[in-house]
């Protein structure tokens, strides 16, 4: 449910610094010129151009080899309409370990399998270690430790072929995707790679497609064709509550059943 | 001064376990050879290059021995025997490829060794070179002096880009700089050629991408006054090799640390232990500090409860690393604990066990890391996580600092977040610098507790390794919580048995190098 403070006017939500609608932003950046007056001109211009007023430029230093960084402070002009924005949710109802097991034995009556894999040359395998280890993360247990989700987590850098090669043999009904490093963006061609892979093996309508890591949102993975995207911050419980849940709407009991 | 009662006894049942486990990795390993040692071989003998589908020489030739059967007795003697045609060994190495010399033509024995060992004095006399020039520019520069070393990381993907950023780190204050790798090279069977601008989270590292960042290093150094030291990566499967480019292009530090490649990449362990072996004697023969990789256990293991498996670790590594010629001041353990950095009490554990590392291993380069698992997108938090991280390094005067940054977990660094990183970290190191000698810690308070218990346990460890073998406790996941098998992972297919008759000169003639210059009392 969305709420507001006080005296805050819903469809022109701006930044608040210490008075209702004054707008202040804090930003720093470093702009590829020596440090001069005409410098810190151009900064504040920038800021300026970006929606900022009342620009102060509190801090600045010389990088060196025709590099300055810049501390600055401004209102911002600009608002949005808070009220009319509406968010798709990965998860309608956030359930307990012990709750979900009994929704999957009441519901698909046998256990989920899901596949997980950290794709790509990244190494990063904290994310889906976090999520699928017995051990899990912040005080809740990954997937493994769920009596009804069988579960397989093939770790780090593995080629989409790998990933889909090994689901198909594991008969996955979900694949969990984390990409934790990315440089120009490459983790977003990884996935949308992993998807056309996927639909071309003739599987996708069969398959939850998950992805999840510090840049991934909801709707970046709707974009990129998966069922669902986890950001920072998920725990297991929320990955376990959307995966127990969907797999129930999408199939049903009984609709998928495998041996 | 900042002193922790440990027990002295446990510390050398522990160093003995360590140097028994590693007696039996070293006399497995040096009965073994890999394709990638072979190509190292060929580096030191002077080739370099690719062909034309960017197929490195070492490559090609080394595939072709393993083709005819010849890789047993080593790719010296084979190559020395077409040194002996054709003068030059990169044109020596195409001549190979293109098939239009054959490594067994004319051969003969006497001869090749001649042509190898010729081949191989060159390349170790170019190591000598590199060897006296850091120590010409250490002596005329120095270093900055203080401790420890503060080190960061450029990841750029592109190696021009990378030297602006490393310049304008080392400006900063910056005394070491890491050139991260591209994050699949680690499992690439080759060393890329070439000068490269499209890697992925980090630089490949080639050859000639270690040229251009020594010469930018260099640069900066002689414009600061001081000696800024390059860093780079002995590990992965191409791991001697590295090790001998970076000891042909004066490389200063390059992270080598087999346990990190079987746990976190899955490089077979027969593969990465045997190429360890090699890879710190040519490392000890170019002066290099290595780095060992214990900082990123605790990312998997649980923090509190497997502290000892770091020092354990760093028990093993130690001994395998003096067995293969290096020096203590060239040991640049790693750790880093990997706390919740929220718990309560959590900085006295933090120092407690930086400490004890620091008294154990009392004349390493220790290095030290925050705890990068605990970085979230939250910058203002993390960037005093890292200065509190600064004051345990300065308070247990580590060798070496791993500058956290606080966009850690959330892109390669920028070039501000490097400078703000280090301006706030060196002001507390350079506001705490004496800090250690002027406090006590409480007789038998959580602090000195912590470390006893950590040590004790590490023995106990060790003790039991001892009894398995290293390859068994890896099986069994002591490390990390990984369970690795011996035949399982990426490289077992590169490894091979030395036959008789093996050309085993190479680890000799370099350990002997620094043996001779042990003798003429050369060596630091």
């Amino acid at each position: 449910m969305k709420q507001w403070a006080q005296g805050a006017d819903p469809h022109n939500i701006k930044p608040y610094g210490d008075t209702m609608g004054d707008g202040w932003v804090q930003m720093s950046f470093t702009l590829p010129v020596a440090l001069c007056e005409e410098a810190r001109e151009a900064a504040k211009k920038l800021a300026g151009k970006m929606g900022l007023s009342d620009v102060m430029v509190y801090h600045e230093a010389d990088l060196g080899y025709g590099f300055s960084f810049f501390i600055i402070y401004g209102k911002c002009k600009h608002s949005v309409d808070f009220a009319r924005i509406v968010c798709p949710k990965v998860v309608e109802k956030k359930m307990t370990f012990d709750e979900i097991n009994e929704f999957i034995r009441t519901h698909v009556g046998r256990p989920i399998r899901v596949i997980g894999a950290c794709t790509g040359s990244d190494a990063h395998t904290v994310g889906i270690d976090a999520i699928m280890n017995m051990k899990g993360y912040a005080g809740e247990y990954g997937l493994e430790r769920y009596e009804m989700f069988e579960t397989k987590n093939l770790g780090s850098q593995v080629p989409n072929e790998k990933l889909l090669a090994e689901a198909l043999e594991f008969n996955a009904d979900a694949i969990l995707v984390s990409q934790v490093v990315t440089q120009k963006d490459i983790h977003l061609s990884n996935l949308a790679e992993l998807i056309d892979m996927v639909e071309a093996a003739g599987i996708r309508e069969k398959v939850l497609m998950i992805c999840g890591g510090p840049r991934i949102t909801h709707e970046v993975a709707l974009e990129l064709g998966f069922d669902a995207g986890f950001g920072p911050g998920t725990t297991p419980t929320i990955v376990a509550s959307y995966i127990a849940q969907e797999f129930v709407k999408r199939f049903g009991k009984g609709l998928k059943a495998k041996t | 001064m900042a002193h922790l009662d440990l027990d002295e006894r446990q510390i050398e049942r522990a160093r003995k376990a360590a140097g028994n486990i590693a007696d039996s990795v070293l006399s497995f390993a040096r009965s073994h050879s890999t394709v990638a040692i072979e190509r190292a071989i060929l580096r030191l003998m002077g080739v370099e290059g690719a062909d034309a589908d960017g197929v490195p020489l070492v490559n090609r030739v080394v595939e072709i021995a393993q083709k005819e059967n010849l890789l047993g007795k080593g790719i010296a003697t084979y190559f020395g025997n077409c040194l002996h045609k054709v003068g030059d060994p990169t044109e020596a190495a195409k001549a190979i490829a293109e098939k239009k010399i054959a490594l067994k033509e004319d051969y003969s024995d006497d001869r090749a060794r001649d042509e190898a060992l010729k081949a191989l004095k060159r390349g170790i006399s170019r190591i000598k070179g590199t060897v006296e020039r850091r120590r010409a520019l250490l002596q005329k520069l120095g270093d900055g002096g203080s401790t420890p070393l503060l080190y960061v990381i450029v990841a750029t993907g592109n190696i021009y880009e990378d030297v602006v950023q490393a310049k304008v780190a080392a400006r900063a204050g910056a005394q070491v700089v890491a050139i991260i790798r591209s994050t699949a090279q680690s499992l690439l069977d080759y060393v890329p050629e070439g000068i490269t601008t499209t890697g992925f989270g980090g630089t490949y590292a080639t050859q000639a991408n270690f040229r251009v960042m020594r010469q930018g290093l260099d640069d900066v150094s002689f414009e600061l006054g001081r000696y800024v030291r390059q860093c780079n990566y002995a590990s992965g499967l191409c791991m001697p090799e590295m090790a001998v480019l970076g000891a042909l292009e004066r490389l200063d530090v390059m992270l080598n640390d087999a346990l990190y490649g079987i746990l976190f990449r899955d490089i077979n362990m027969q593969r990465t232990l045997i190429d360890q072996a090699f890879s710190r004697v040519v490392s000890a023969a170019g002066e290099i500090i290595i780095n060992t990789g214990e900082d990123n256990y605790l990312t998997t293991a649980d923090a509190l409860s497997a502290a000892h498996t770091v020092l354990a670790s760093n028990f093993i590594n130690e001994a395998i690393a003096k067995r293969c010629g290096l020096k203590d001041w060239q040991l640049g353990l790693g750790h880093a604990m990997q706390m919740n950095p929220m718990m309560e009490d959590m900085f006295l554990l933090e120092v407690a066990q930086a400490q004890m590392i620091r008294q154990i291993f009392k004349h390493c380069p220790t290095k030290y890391m925050p705890p990068t698992k605990y970085m979230t997108g939250n910058i203002f938090r993390g960037h005093v996580q890292d200065a509190m991280f600064a004051l345990a390094s300065a308070i247990t005067k580590q060798g070496i600092h791993l500058v956290g940054i606080m966009t850690e977990a959330m892109h390669t660094p920028h070039i501000h977040d490097r400078f703000l990183a280090l301006e706030a970290q060196g002001m507390v190191m350079n506001m705490a610098r004496h800090l250690g000698d002027e406090i006590e810690f409480k007789k038998g308070g959580i602090i000195e507790k912590r470390a006893q218990e950590v040590l004790r346990k590490a023995m106990e460890m060790l003790e039991q390794i001892e009894k398995e073998g290293l390859f068994t406790a890896l099986e069994q996941g002591r490390f990390a919580n990984v369970k690795r098998s011996f035949t399982g992972g990426r490289g077992l297919d590169g490894v091979f048995k030395k036959e008789a008759g093996y050309f085993d000169i190479v680890e000799d003639l370099l350990l002997k190098s620094l043996e001779e210059d042990e003798a003429m009392g050369a060596r630091g």
